[in-house]
């Protein structure tokens, strides 16, 4: 293979290189709203969860901004609360849980397998309807006065004490919740049988594996908070009682329900990421990713434990000493499938032929920051120290820096990746690598203090901490980087939507990558390929050696 | 302002486990951190296109290589999970001899009663050196108790006992926190937690407040007892309408279905406020519940009570229990025991209308009316 | 990536299409019937699944206050009608039978006998849902629905604590609810269903997967009721009450 741009497929029979493309396929309002094609419904959900996510951002500003004095800024308490809140929910049911798999997964998945699209368009359409009319309820339940729970919805505060709007709220989670489903049954059937032609289970990118891997926990899961979330809402409604004791129910039932979706769904946020890192690696490394099997199944191990470990978010719940301990173990042994990609991506690195163009640099941004979010997870799945840390900023620190710093990191790395096969345009190389920087540096100003808040004792869900003013500095150092990183997140959009005006044209195949998206036209045709592809090879089969010797050949050739 | 403490003060019997055990880990943390960072960056320079590196051989799969870094985080993994347990199992298990307080949570004050009838709000007292084991259970929403200084936390649950223990070892004073989301004023459900050597702490005990004298936990369980009319069935002694409670703490019950429980605190409790949950062999479910008739430092009062070995039968009053021996000049404490900064709070939780009120009265009617029918 | 491509079975659609079927009614993105058909039954068995895992949910929280206030719910359910609900599940295994026949028919093509034994299905589920809403309707007048106005007369619901009987009518209209919007939607699709053999659609009379698949459909919602029954109409006396009875007590 050579690094070179490969001419689109229409090319190869010496038929007419069609202009058609996905985007000029129809211009009416119309032809969007209605598409069925999986490209325009990825571009749908990508300018949904933008705006998810700018709204969340101004949350989590709102927070850093309260937080900067010890008694407050601006906020009553009542509506700080409904900040952190809304921040959260909006957060993780309207962006983390869809962020990579219903953009660059809907986007690539169909075509990175040789299909025409996903096995049920109209579902998939559905899916993003569905996803809106949600958000759209969690904003109604906003602008009416909010929510007041967090995201985790515990009752019997939620169910029974809170007079604020979270029947509503939830009935937008559960909307959403089912355009999850309704995406994740989707993945399942077309990695099933929509593959193309000697495209068997392990020639697939590893991007597949991990969508398939999230779908499968999409589908297991959701469903149970769905009911569970309902069951909130009877109980507020009808006073049936299920949850709330002081009518017979059980209180921490609600919690052993709900984390046994909601922990599967931090993988639903970590294992497209990982995907996505797979892909920057091996194709930036220019070299064949290492361990394929291994990074393969260790994504379904993880789907697999990851049902087993709900409770060590309940270690200090009143569950009993045992369930403890057993959760704990098996939380440690959950990590392990983590670590072995981390280690296979940096062996893939040795002996590449590495390229640090932007997307790269987020690949390995990811990589230190998912091993901080990680590793700190393990002081959490340990009991005794969980007991400390548990519900401190410490936990904060933790999951900001595997969602934020994990995943957002790996959606920016991939969104750069693809969006020249996307839109058919290149962004500005420079100023996206400065920009990663930025991310990077403001990220952990922003979330590094936290830990060590967190450590002395800073409970997280606090407006005030006048009476405990020591952790006014780390506050404040989050604030500042928050400033930062806000930034950080703002500016590519602005980069990014100016080169669809003004962007060079990038032909099909720009870093020079390989898998089976990138064998046709930027941005593809409606139904991807001109003709079915058959695949005879698997995916990664670069040639570092070769092509580093072609460099050396051109350089020596330029000198002369 | 700006001076950076980084640790938590330490000062009970966990914090030095914990932070060896804590500190372990985050060198582990770091460790590997610095291993992936470091070979990240290096590869990403010594690798870099057009470097002079030797790229031959490449290698693209390597069972060695991926078994050793699959065992060797496992073998470190149940390591630290082995220790971890170690020291957890050992904070669930308070000791026998533990000084027992019990802590009540509401919508946005913490209520503490010592065993000799003596309450504070939002402050918490304990000797030096005794180890204390806290019995929490809230009246409304879940909170959380958190000592940083003591390592130790546990959520307070409405409709079951929670237990946590710890013994101080150092005299001061320490953030208290509610540590799990209750509502609009969460981050304000604080205080202190005052470490008061043991001879301070019996004097605080006995000076504390200039209120008329008060009961012990118990003796206020033994009011209770007789007021509401536990003692028109449950006598001194096994009878036609009522098993006795005399010494019942800690002994096996047979029920009618031949399940056997222990008497600890949470089958009392089941035992008075739902009954008929379980019956004991030999009776039949005449008892009502009294779930919703009783508040939770009711049923807390009447718990030590049963505990103290109740007796109703025998004309001593319980009084005489040990713990009850030196009442003399003990008082009622609530509104003088008020902390500094933190009393406007339990000021507005009283005056905050829950919807509790409401509904317990609808349930308590509902068990009056059962009574009733019966 | 080393993949050649050739003309393979490309149906020549290229640019604007959408929903326009290729012959023998397969959609654009599949290559031919076969693989749509193999996709639609991928489909609809993960489909199930997540019904499976959303009224497991609901089982367990059955299953473990059940096991919590067996006494009380015993007492409770007293007051369901098991002859109603026997009548019901006898109902619907015969329209699950129905069904599968009406898929054998499917197979061999033979229109007039789909529609005669779907027709029976839809009668089935109808008299299903009639006497769930004698059922129901039954409950209201005794105020035996969850809420402030739960029956206030504690001798209707033999003795049982309010509480767990409202927890216990509370579950049983949850469930039996959702299982009857299962059943309302199903009666939906098969009218569809049956609406496309009238008009001799090809989708369905051409090929019978279609039909297999609103077939798997409602064997699920029997099946799920088929729990249902037993759990919430059938449930065995605790020993403690038997003890209880037999010292003279009792209602
Ligand atoms: C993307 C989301 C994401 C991901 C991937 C993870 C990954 C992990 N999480 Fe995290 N977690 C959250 C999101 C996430 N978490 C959120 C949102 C919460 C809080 C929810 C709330 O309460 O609001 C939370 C809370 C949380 C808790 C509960 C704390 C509490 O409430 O008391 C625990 C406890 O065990 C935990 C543990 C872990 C572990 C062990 C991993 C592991 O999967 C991490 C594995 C990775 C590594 C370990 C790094 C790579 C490995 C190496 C470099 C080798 C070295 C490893 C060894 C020696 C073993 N997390
Ligand atoms: C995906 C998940 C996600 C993301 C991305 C973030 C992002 C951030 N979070 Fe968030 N956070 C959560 C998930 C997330 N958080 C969750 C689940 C909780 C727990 C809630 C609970 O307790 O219930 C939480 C809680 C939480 C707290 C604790 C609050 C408390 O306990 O009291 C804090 C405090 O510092 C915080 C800060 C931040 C900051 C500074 C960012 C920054 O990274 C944000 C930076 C981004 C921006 C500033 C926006 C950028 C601007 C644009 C993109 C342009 C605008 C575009 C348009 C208008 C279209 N978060
Ligand atoms: C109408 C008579 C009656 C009254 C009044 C009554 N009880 Fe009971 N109690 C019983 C009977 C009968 C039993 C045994 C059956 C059972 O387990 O429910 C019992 C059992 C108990 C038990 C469980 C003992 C065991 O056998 O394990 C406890 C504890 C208890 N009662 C406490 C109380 C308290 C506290 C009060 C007052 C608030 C009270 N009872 C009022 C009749 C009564
Ligand atoms: Cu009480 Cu938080
Ligand atoms: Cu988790």
């Amino acid at each position: 293979m050579s690094t070179t741009v490969t001419t689109p497929i229409g090319g190869l029979d010496g038929s007419p290189k069609v202009e058609q493309n996905y985007l000029t396929n129809g211009h009416t309002l119309k032809s969007w709203l209605l598409t069925t094609d999986h490209k325009r419904i990825a571009i749908l959900y990508l300018i949904s969860i933008t705006f998810f996510f700018g709204l969340g951002g101004a949350f989590a500003g709102l927070i850093r901004y309260e937080l900067i004095a010890p008694a407050g800024n601006v906020l009553e308490s009542e509506t700080y609360n409904k900040v952190f809140s809304a921040h959260g929910i909006i957060m993780v049911f309207l962006f983390l849980v869809a962020v990579i798999p219903a953009t660059l997964g809907n986007f690539l998945l169909p075509m990175m397998i040789g299909a025409r699209d996903l096995a049920f368009p109209r579902l998939n359409l559905l899916s993003w309807y569905l996803f809106n009319a949600g958000g759209a309820l969690v904003l109604a339940a906003l602008v009416n006065g909010g929510v007041d729970t967090g995201w985790t919805f515990y009752t019997p505060y939620s169910s029974l004490y809170s007079n604020t709007n979270v029947s509503l709220a939830i009935t937008g989670i559960f909307l959403a919740g089912f355009a999850s489903i309704t995406t994740g049954m989707n993945f399942i059937v077309t990695v099933h049988k929509m593959r193309a032609p000697g495209m068997t289970w392990f020639r697939l990118p590893l991007f597949v594996w991990a969508n398939y891997a999230t779908a499968v926990v999409m589908i297991l899961g959701t469903p149970v908070v769905a009911i569970t979330l309902l069951c909130v809402v009877f109980e507020r409604t009808f006073k049936l009682p299920i949850f709330s004791p002081e009518l017979g129910g059980d209180p921490v039932l609600f919690q052993h329900l709900f984390w046994f979706y909601s922990h599967p769904a931090v993988y639903i946020m970590i294992l497209p990421a990982f995907g996505v890192i797979s892909e920057l690696i091996t194709n930036f490394s220019r070299k064949r990713v290492f361990g394929y099997h291994f990074i393969a199944f260790s994504s379904l191990a993880i789907a697999f434990l990851g049902f087993l470990v709900w409770g060590h978010h309940m270690f200090v719940s009143s569950q009993s000493m045992y369930q403890s301990i057993v959760f704990s173990l098996i939380t440690y042994l959950l990590a392990v499938p983590s670590a072995i990609k981390i280690f296979n991506w940096t062996a893939t690195m040795y002996k590449g032929n590495i390229r640090l163009d932007a997307p790269m640099i987020y690949a390995i941004a990811f990589m230190g920051l998912f091993t901080v979010g990680g590793v700190t997870g393990l002081h959490l799945a340990t009991v005794s120290t969980d007991i400390h840390l548990t519900a401190t900023y410490f936990i904060v620190a933790h999951f900001h820096y595997v969602m934020v710093g994990g995943t957002i990191t790996a959606f920016l790395g991939g969104l750069h990746f693809w969006w020249p096969k996307m839109t058919g345009r290149l962004y500005n190389e420079s100023v996206a690598k400065w920009n990663a920087v930025l991310v990077f540096v403001g990220f952990n100003l922003t979330f590094f203090p936290q830990f060590v808040m967190g450590f002395m004792g800073m409970p997280r869900r606090y407006h005030y901490y006048y009476f405990a003013p020591e952790f006014q500095p780390y506050h404040l150092m989050s604030s500042a980087g928050a400033t930062a990183l806000g930034l950080g997140f703002a500016v590519p959009i602005f980069y990014l939507v100016k080169s669809l005006f003004t962007g060079e044209k990038a032909g099909a195949n720009p870093w020079g990558a390989h898998g089976l998206e990138w064998e046709t036209q930027s941005p593809p045709i409606t139904v991807n390929f001109e003709t079915v592809p058959i695949v005879t090879d698997e995916v990664y089969d670069f040639d570092p050696v070769g092509e580093h010797e072609e460099l050396m050949a051109k350089l020596a050739g330029a000198k002369s | 302002m700006f001076n950076f403490p980084m640790t938590p003060p330490a000062a009970s019997n966990f914090a030095g486990e914990h932070d060896a055990l804590f500190y372990a880990i985050t060198f582990l943390a770091v460790l590997f951190t610095l291993i992936v960072s470091f070979l990240v960056v290096f590869f990403a320079l010594k690798y870099r296109r057009g470097t002079k590196a030797d790229r031959s051989r490449p290698m693209y799969e390597n069972l060695a290589l991926e078994l050793s870094w699959i065992i060797i985080p496992t073998i470190l993994g149940l390591a630290f999970f082995g220790w971890g347990t170690k020291v957890y199992i050992d904070m669930r298990t308070p000791p026998k001899d533990a000084m027992e307080i019990f802590v009540i949570g509401k919508q946005w004050m913490w209520h503490v009663q010592h065993p000799n009838g003596v309450r504070e709000n939002n402050t918490l007292h304990v000797p030096m050196g005794k180890p204390v084991k806290l019995t929490m259970i809230s009246q409304d929403v879940i909170h959380a108790f958190y000592i940083p200084a003591f390592r130790v936390q546990y959520m307070v649950v409405p409709g079951r006992y929670t237990q946590m223990w710890f013994t101080p070892t150092k005299k001061g004073e320490y953030h208290l926190f509610c540590n799990m989301y209750c509502g609009t004023q969460h981050s304000e459900m604080g205080g202190r937690v005052v470490v008061l050597d043991p001879r301070e702490y019996a004097d605080w005990l006995a000076n504390n407040g200039s209120k008329p004298q008060t009961l012990t936990v118990a003796q206020a369980g033994e009011k209770i007892f007789n007021k509401v009319g536990c003692n028109n069935c449950h006598g001194g002694a096994d009878n036609q309408r009522a098993p006795s409670l005399a010494g019942i703490y800690g002994k096996t019950r047979v029920m009618t279905d031949g399940a056997r429980y222990i008497a600890d605190e949470t089958y009392l409790r089941e035992a008075i406020l739902r009954p008929s949950n379980k019956i004991t062999k030999g009776y039949i479910n005449s008892m009502s519940a009294y779930e919703g008739q009783l508040t939770e430092e009711e049923v807390v009062s009447l718990l030590a009570y049963i505990k103290s070995g109740a007796n109703p039968a025998a004309s001593e009053p319980a009084m005489s229990s040990a713990l009850a021996a030196k009442e003399s000049r003990i008082s009622e404490g609530t509104a003088g025991n008020y902390v500094g900064a933190m009393q406007f709070n339990s000021q507005r939780a009283d005056a905050t209308p829950t919807k509790r009120g409401n509904k317990m009265n609808a349930v308590g009617a509902m068990a009056a009316e059962k009574v009733g029918d019966q | 990536m080393a993949s050649i491509t050739h003309p393979g079975h490309g149906d020549g659609h290229h640019g604007a299409h959408d929903e326009h079927h290729g012959p023998g009614g397969v959609f654009h993105q599949y290559i031919d019937l076969e693989q749509q058909n193999d996709s639609y039954i991928v489909g609809m068995w993960t489909f199930l699944v997540t019904e499976v895992m959303f009224f497991g949910a609901l089982f367990l929280i059955y299953g473990l206050y059940r096991y919590a206030y067996s006494q009380d719910w015993f007492l409770a359910h007293e007051h369901l009608d098991y002859v109603m609900g026997g009548v019901n599940t006898f109902n619907l295994l015969v329209s699950s039978l129905f069904m599968a026949l009406a898929v054998r028919a499917a197979q061999l093509k033979d229109r007039k006998v789909v529609l005669r034994l779907l027709g029976g299905v839809m009668v089935c589920a109808a008299i299903f849902m009639v006497i769930k809403y004698f059922e129901y309707t039954g409950k209201f007048h005794e105020n035996l629905y969850p809420g402030p106005t739960f029956t206030k007369n504690a001798e209707i619901l033999h003795g049982a604590n309010l509480n767990k009987a409202q927890m216990f009518f509370g579950l049983y209209f949850a469930m039996t609810g959702l299982h009857g919007v299962h059943v309302v939607v199903g009666m939906l699709i098969i009218g569809k269903l049956m609406h496309m053999w009238w008009k001799k659609n090809p989708m369905v009379t051409e090929d019978y997967i279609p039909t297999e698949l609103v077939g798997l459909y409602w064997h699920f919602v029997d099946l799920v009721w088929i729990f249902l029954y037993p759990l919430f109409y059938l449930m065995p006396r605790p020993d403690a009450l038997a003890a209880h009875a037999s010292g003279g007590g009792g209602h």
